[in-house]
């Protein structure tokens, strides 16, 4: 088996793409594209009566595939389908980095799966915890439960809208404003922020509008998303060119955390940068921008 | 395990592998056809065995169409065939244990 | 006796002073004494060479059996002519033991197969073999072994007198009365007849087959009336749909495209990316697309292309129209576009395979090449590279003119996915060498960058761009971790195909494979 190390609960996740469980010979190299994570699909992209088939596939292809720095998790069958425990079961075993719930509506679904996600974990000798959850919300109920949702678990690092199943719900159709979902977004994200956990966006269908994709993308980069949900590489590299930081704020970003850390090492709580004053308060937010200047080739310094 | 009735898994599409079992009762009885037969038959081969090894399979007649699938593909398929042709595929399966 | 790529090429082929490779530029220097064909005269002025049929015109030159044959291959898979030749020589005129000399076979020729399992066919001689050939060929059907020559190899073997030529069949898209040929005006365009040019000046006889027949004088003409001997006319040369698809399109594949874009990188950090520098590429997806990504980089530094070489399609036609190349000179079309510019367009010219690519003239076009970027069915740690057969061992490619312009050209660019479904294209020993690993400076894959050893100049400029690259030796053990480590492949004695270098020497040889049996 490749050793996988302990999946991060907070990390890098700009894209998300989606892979069909069933198809390693797609799997086995997604990570040179360069997406932060895969999402293996045993859901919506296994057809009902090859679900055993896929747990098969999923199982190797977790053992099997070196992923890189790649994070790998799984999307499993809802919590209304018979499928579910053994879809636990099977990632749990295989070592994913991640779980993501589908057609999550409450906190107690999130509780539901992390029981047998902890069930696995002693079954399959798996440090209890290590299994991460992030929630997709796919309905109106599932959005206005979403604080409760990404509150509900230690082990939950994010929130995403799934955004087939939620315009079905509202009788809307996708907009090129965004207009649509702006609400749901909004909603979603405040929750995700006051729960201190990670933000996603929904697919983008139309593989050939890629100003379309762009627009949404830009659009999701200043509501304050952290990423992506992707079902094609090519929608790779926009979200990342997107998502990346501009120079300036790469720069300023380096100043602050040197200037703290001098400062720091001095026992200086307070202090200025280009004559501007500094607390403790913008670091956590400095680092993050050194952090994606590094995943985006612009920083090569130490700091982060 | 038992290959109780004929089971199917996997597709003809290129990278997978199509593996058949059915009932018998002299031993494993193995064909294979391969896209890339003369560089990776006899790994084919080979993994198939110890596959149906693992599982315990001591009688049955395989069949494997194999369209270039990676080993773990193929290990994927016998092990869905013969735990369908048992009626077992659904829950409660030995990940890590036969199935690893 | 074992040759410059190390490969043990039999002893027996070694007679009549031929050699085994010794590495790129050999023969240079030394001289060649060519061969001239014995043509009749026909000193009595003609209104016409139309006769009835493909058998009267056989007739009228001579055909017997033991003769060679040669055709090109500008209709590709839509090639009505190979077929109706031979079907008219063999089965009509109950001919045999006869020599097919094409500068390539393809899935349009399996009836062929058909007449080499019958031994009436004994020798091929050509640069592709694919489909049922390639088959029986590959299972030692064939009397003698195939050669297999580049593009440049061929008009070098033809003026050589190694193969000498009988009767050259030139299928036209376009002809006149007296054998006037061009590749458009017609029904089956094919554009350039590039390749059918060398043959037609040193066959004995040459029979123009044609579909369209047009005004004298068909000017400019492509294969001149004074090289011909007789013309047919037919309902039909080829399927129009096969000859030329209706238009390159640059992949979309994000795969192709991420290799693409890593090619225009390598070529933008080499010194020979500058005003006027001169490209190659393929048609195959990564192959294409680099079209694209090199013209942003022309566009950040101002610059433009001098001219372009090599079977052509739309992209570049293209950027010709655009003014962004300034000549695009054109040995063979792979679409409409192309067939529909050549001639047509300004700059757009149509040049011999020997101008193209013999390495034995005074100077071919590759020779002048700054940059090709090619592809490859497998490439071994020593960066040669095989395009012919298959890694089980069958024909089924085309050295074509790969060899030629990696030899002729300032940097060769290999391109390809690491692996193929569960084939390792990156390989420790490929099947056959087409291609010495001499003349390939850069390999770009899907999982990184390799520079040839040979080239530590290129190194230099992809460190000094801050291109990433790696071993090769590393892709291979990639590849390797993958797919698995492949068997060796299993031989047997025969030989049933020899692959020439370019320059005439013996690169390599195929033998029948011994399928395996669990």
């Amino acid at each position: 088996m490749i050793p996988r190390p302990k999946p991060e609960r907070f990390r890098l996740r700009r894209t998300m793409m989606f892979m069909n469980a069933q198809k390693p010979g797609l799997i086995k190299d997604a990570y040179i594209y360069g997406v932060d994570s895969i999402m293996l699909d045993l859901e919506d992209a296994v057809a009902e009566n090859q679900k055993d088939a896929a747990r098969f596939s999923l199982y190797h292809a977790l053992k099997t595939i070196d992923y890189g720095d790649t994070e790998v998790i799984v999307r499993i069958n809802g919590l209304d389908t018979p499928h579910w425990q053994e879809d636990i079961r099977v990632c749990v075993a295989g070592g994913a980095d991640g779980i993501r719930i589908a057609k999550c509506e409450s906190a107690q679904d999130v509780l539901t799966v992390e029981k047998a996600v902890e069930e696995a974990e002693k079954e399959f000798g798996v440090e209890v915890g290590r299994t991460l959850l992030m929630a997709a919300l796919e309905s109106p109920k599932g959005i206005l439960n979403a604080y409760e949702i990404c509150a509900a678990s230690p082990r939950m690092f994010g929130v995403a809208i799934s955004g087939g199943d939620f315009r079905k719900c509202m009788q809307t159709k996708p907009t090129a404003s965004g207009i649509d979902m702006v609400t749901a977004r909004g909603m979603m994200l405040i929750a995700a922020r006051a729960a201190g956990i990670q933000c996603f966006d929904t697919v983008f269908t139309d593989l050939d509008d890629m100003e379309g994709f762009i627009n949404e993308t830009k659009q999701n980069k200043e509501m304050g998303f952290d990423g992506k949900s992707l079902i094609n590489p090519k929608q790779i590299r926009p979200v990342h060119e997107i998502f990346a930081p501009t120079e300036k704020e790469v720069m300023q970003a380096e100043l602050m955390v040197r200037a703290f850390r001098e400062a720091a090492a001095q026992g200086i709580g307070v202090f200025t940068v280009n004559g501007k004053m500094v607390d403790v308060a913008f670091i956590p937010g400095a680092e993050r921008t050194l952090r994606l200047a590094k995943a985006c080739g612009m920083y090569e310094g130490d700091l982060v | 395990m038992i290959i109780e009735k004929s089971a199917v898994a996997g597709t003809l599409e290129s990278s997978d592998a199509q593996v058949t079992v059915e009932p018998a009762e002299n031993g494993i009885e193995l064909e294979i056809s391969s896209s890339v037969m003369n560089q990776y038959g006899r790994q084919i081969k080979a993994t198939v065995l110890e596959t149906l090894d693992r599982l315990d399979v001591k009688n049955g007649r395989v069949t494997v169409v194999d369209k270039g699938a990676l080993d773990c593909t193929l290990k994927a398929r016998v092990e869905c065939a013969v735990f369908r042709s048992c009626g077992q595929s659904d829950k409660n399966l030995p990940w890590g244990g036969a199935v690893k | 006796m074992k040759n410059a790529v190390g490969r043990d090429i039999p002893e027996f082929l070694l007679k009549d002073g031929r050699e085994v490779y010794q590495g790129k530029n050999y023969m240079d220097g030394k001289y060649l004494q060519k061969a001239a064909p014995r043509t009749r005269r026909y000193e009595k002025p003609q209104e016409s060479k139309i006769v009835d049929s493909i058998v009267d015109a056989l007739k009228q030159v001579g055909a017997k059996s033991g003769m060679t044959f040669s055709f090109h291959h500008h209709l590709r898979n839509g090639d009505f002519v190979v077929n109706m030749v031979m079907q008219a020589a063999i089965e009509e005129m109950g001919l045999d033991n006869i020599t097919i000399a094409a500068t390539s076979l393809g899935e349009a020729h399996d009836p062929v197969a058909q007449y080499i399992e019958d031994g009436k066919v004994v020798g091929i001689q050509t640069s592709g073999i694919r489909g049922k050939i390639g088959e029986v060929v590959s299972a030692g059907k064939l009397k003698t072994p195939a050669i297999i020559r580049s593009h440049g190899g061929r008009p070098r073997a033809i003026e050589a007198g190694e193969v000498h030529i009988d009767i050259a069949v030139v299928a036209a898209p376009t002809s006149d009365c007296v054998g006037n040929c061009r590749g458009i005006g017609g029904k089956s365009n094919c554009g350039s007849l590039g390749y059918a040019m060398t043959d037609a000046k040193y066959a004995d006889h040459v029979i123009v087959v044609t579909d369209c027949l047009v005004d004298f004088p068909n000017m400019p003409a492509s294969v001149e009336a004074i090289d011909v001997d007789a013309v047919v006319v037919v309902d039909s040369i080829g399927n129009p749909k096969k000859i030329a698809s209706a238009a390159a399109r640059i992949s979309q594949n994000p795969r192709d495209l991420m290799m693409a874009e890593n090619v225009a990188k390598v070529i933008a950090s080499t010194p020979y990316f500058k005003e006027g520098f001169s490209f190659q590429t393929g048609v195959g997806g990564p192959s294409l697309a680099a079209n694209l990504f090199l013209e942003k980089y022309m566009d950040e530094r101002g610059i433009k292309m001098g001219w372009a070489i090599g079977g052509i399609c739309g992209p570049m036609v293209e950027m010709l129209k655009k003014g962004k190349v300034g000549k695009v000179i054109d040995v063979q079309d792979f679409d409409l576009d192309a067939v529909n510019s050549i001639n047509q367009t300004p700059g757009h010219y149509e040049m011999s395979a020997s101008q193209y690519a013999n390495p034995a003239n005074k100077g071919a076009f590759v020779n002048k090449l700054d940059f090709v970027v090619l592809a490859a069915l497998e490439i071994d740690t020593g960066f040669n590279v095989n395009v012919l057969t298959g890694s089980d061992g069958v024909l089924r490619g085309a050295p074509g003119g790969h060899p030629d312009t990696a030899a002729g050209s300032k940097c060769c660019i290999i391109v390809t996915p690491l692996v193929r479904g569960r084939m390792a294209t990156v390989c420790k020993n490929v099947v056959t060498v087409t291609t010495p690993g001499d003349c390939v400076d850069v390999l770009v894959t899907d999982y990184g960058i390799a520079v040839n050893p040979l080239r530590p100049d290129l190194i230099k400029c992809l460190d000094d761009a801050g291109l990433p690259h790696v071993t090769i030796e590393s892709l291979q053990e990639k590849a390797y971790s993958l797919v698995g480590t492949p068997d060796d492949l299993e031989w047997e004695d025969k030989v049933v195909a020899v692959l020439e270098a370019r320059d005439g020497t013996i690169l390599d040889v195929v033998r029948k494979i011994k399928p395996l049996k669990l």
